[in-house]
């Protein structure tokens, strides 16, 4: 309904979508069309299924009913999580998933796109060509200073920047990003906001965020999830001044107010 | 820093395995026993037998200390390689049972007049290796795919391949299997040619132990250190974060688990010949949880540690199940509470955890003088290093 019909250059499609989780519709009937080289960010109240769709995308969790698929017809509902992202989806976790016993370095070493395989783990070795794509990506997210730091010593917002280096380094067509900000501070959350507008067009991405000023920042075309389906799509201002938004996400807020 | 580390290990591996391959046979072969520098028989035995839980251990500890995977079935795959040595051994005992007959002496007893199907490949020794290598192998290859495949971690992974190991201890209890029931195979009299009960065939055995251990040492330390190694270590911090990278874990884990039986089997192995006997009671749950333990007090994550824990442990209950017979599972029970709660990284770890804990004194020492532990004398000394290091450390203390 709100969203536009398919055409051959989306990058992501969902369609009908349906999840429950033992009666509990967390994805119901869900429709989501995303074009090529987007940035968009998906937002909604808790519970909304934004993770879950991340889930489904993923592979973590499969659909009770629908479609999901990536560019051109590459149905993702029956790979696996390391087949889906070898097709070139990577994703960000709401708390960061970096291995906190390697060094930086080694945590983008390990996520760097070329082999995933048993004997190439075993018998490659490092080209001074990978070495030097790594730091990179090391500049590109500012912890060149800190390669040789274990990851676990970082801080959070710096793991949250790792985490972000790992996905790059993978260079995927698509970027699943949830709560970037998540316990960053503002300048932080600023800066990680421009990373992310400095990837636009090179990949595309799908942000999940809940801060408002984040999302005011990056932001180019905004889904609002509720209960699972999209409520309404449009820009910022659109959707903040949508009458079904504002009862279900910012009305609350305003409730509160008085 | 990091390279002292290496070389620091690579020196204690050296002298360590010149001293089990070469000084300590020698001591055995070429002193007078009665000479103080003498290492008995016996000595060089239990030493053997120690050497192989070494590899047990360190088959534990690719799972657990470096793969995120605690398995407390290893010693069932430790006692599968035993009992393909076992069957071996039995057929070259000959017709020199109890019974003088061609066929081992607890198949006559239970009526068997000629060798069973599965007996006969036995008598060649080359055949048996390969089955140890293929049972255990297999067995784990089996186990793992279906466990990984379903995404079986955690304590859930531990009591499965606790349950696995049991479930074959009852079945090689049975005598309708046809491996010697609850006796398994004992009185074994030669290998390839050598009589077991020479002194100089117990040697070798040892040296073979000493060796064999070097070289799992050092496949281990080449392949941990590959991006293979560094892949085991990131699915045990964070798997998800490993799969969404796009690496089959369970293929990675499928190949830890089975590299990991065969280090196991290796070492059963080894040990039969110089124990002198394999029976299921080596496949009894408790036998795996004593080679958790050794990995924890060793340090796991670490190879020199299993190593050192499965030597130390098994001293110290040779030493105690003599001295105190009754008191030795609470020994090792209160060992692995102690470790678990004030030992974390094993005596691998002890070095850097008292080096930070005399930082921590130091560090609090400062401004109140330090307890009645520390004593007396080295109290003046401190105080005028402290003036001189104060600053720095109280302009530290509130980042």
């Amino acid at each position: 309904m709100t969203s536009t019909p398919p055409h051959p250059e989306f990058i992501l499609l969902l369609e009908n979508v349906s999840k429950s989780f033992e009666g509990f519709k967390a994805i119901s009937n869900l429709t989501f069309y995303m074009d090529a080289g987007e940035l968009r960010v998906v937002i909604g109240p808790n519970g909304a299924g934004k993770s879950t769709m991340l889930d489904l995308i993923t592979g973590r969790i499969r659909p009770d009913a629908g479609k999901i698929e990536f560019g051109k017809d590459t149905d993702l509902t029956t790979l696996s999580e390391p087949a889906i992202n070898r097709l070139g989806i990577g994703r960000k976790f709401q708390t960061p998933a970096v291995y906190i016993d390697h060094t930086v370095f080694e945590n983008i070493r390990l996520s760097l796109e070329g082999s995933r395989g048993l004997w190439n783990a075993l018998f490659s070795r490092l080209t001074a060509q990978r070495r030097d794509r790594i730091y990179e990506i090391l500049k590109t997210v500012s912890l060149d200073a800190k390669s040789g730091v274990k990851a676990g010593a970082l801080s959070h917002g710096q793991k949250q920047w790792l985490e972000i280096g790992m996905l790059l380094a993978q260079n995927p067509r698509l970027l699943l990003v949830d709560e970037p900000a998540a316990g960053m501070t503002d300048e932080e959350t600023h800066k990680t906001g421009e990373l992310l507008l400095s990837l636009e067009g090179r990949h595309s991405i799908l942000v999940i965020e809940h801060d408002m000023t984040f999302v005011r920042q990056i932001a180019r075309k905004v889904t609002v999830l509720h209960q699972g389906s999209v409520l309404c799509e449009g820009s910022v201002d659109e959707v903040q001044n949508d009458e079904r938004v504002r009862e279900v996400y910012l009305g609350r807020k305003k409730k509160d107010k008085h | 820093m990091r390279r002292s580390f290496v070389n620091t290990e690579s020196i204690v591996v050296l002298a360590g395995a010149i001293f089990l391959i070469v000084v300590l046979p020698c001591l055995n072969a070429f002193t007078a026993p009665q000479s103080w520098l003498h290492v008995s028989d016996f000595t060089i035995n239990l030493y053997g037998k120690y050497l192989c839980y070494a590899m047990l251990a360190i088959s534990v500890d690719l799972l657990w200390g470096y793969t995120g995977l605690l398995s407390l079935g290893q010693a069932l795959f430790f006692s599968l390689g035993g009992y393909m040595m076992g069957m071996y051994l039995m057929r070259m005992i000959g017709s020199l049972g109890q019974y003088r007959e061609p066929i081992p002496d607890f198949l006559v007893f239970l009526g068997w007049s000629n060798l069973p199907a599965i007996w006969k490949p036995f008598n060649s020794f080359a055949f048996a290796m390969m089955m140890a290598v293929l049972l255990p192998g297999g067995l784990a290859a089996v186990f793992g795919f279906l466990a990984f495949r379903s995404r079986i971690r955690g304590v859930y992974f531990a009591i499965l391949t606790q349950a696995l190991t049991y479930a074959a201890c009852l079945l090689f209890f049975r005598n309708s299997l046809l491996m010697g029931g609850n006796n398994g195979f004992t009185d074994f009299k030669f290998i390839v040619g050598y009589n077991l009960n020479l002194s100089a065939t117990q040697r070798g055995l040892y040296i073979c132990s000493a060796v064999a251990l070097l070289f799992v040492y050092l496949l281990c330390k080449w392949m941990t250190s590959t991006k293979f190694g560094k892949i085991q270590r990131a699915i045990r911090d964070s798997e998800t974060r490993v799969l969404f990278s796009g690496y089959s874990t369970a293929h990675f884990k499928l190949f830890v688990f089975v590299l990991a039986s065969l280090i196991a089997s290796l070492g059963g192995v080894l040990y039969v010949p110089q124990v002198g006997i394999i029976n299921p009671s080596e496949m009894a749950p408790d036998h795996s949880l004593e080679a958790v333990v050794w990995v924890a007090v060793g340090g796991r994550g670490t190879l020199i540690g299993p190593i050192l824990g499965a030597i130390l442990v098994n001293g110290l209950k040779s030493w105690a199940t003599r001295a105190y017979p009754d008191m030795w599972l609470l020994f090792l029970g209160a060992l692995f509470i102690f470790v678990t709660l004030f030992m974390p990284s094993g005596i691998i770890g002890l070095p850097g955890q008292v080096r930070a804990l005399k930082k921590k004194i130091q560090d609090r020492g400062r401004p109140a003088p330090p307890s009645d532990l520390t004593g007396a004398a080295p109290l003046p000394q401190p105080v005028p290093a402290n003036s001189a290091a104060a600053p720095g450390r109280n302009a530290s203390k509130p980042g």
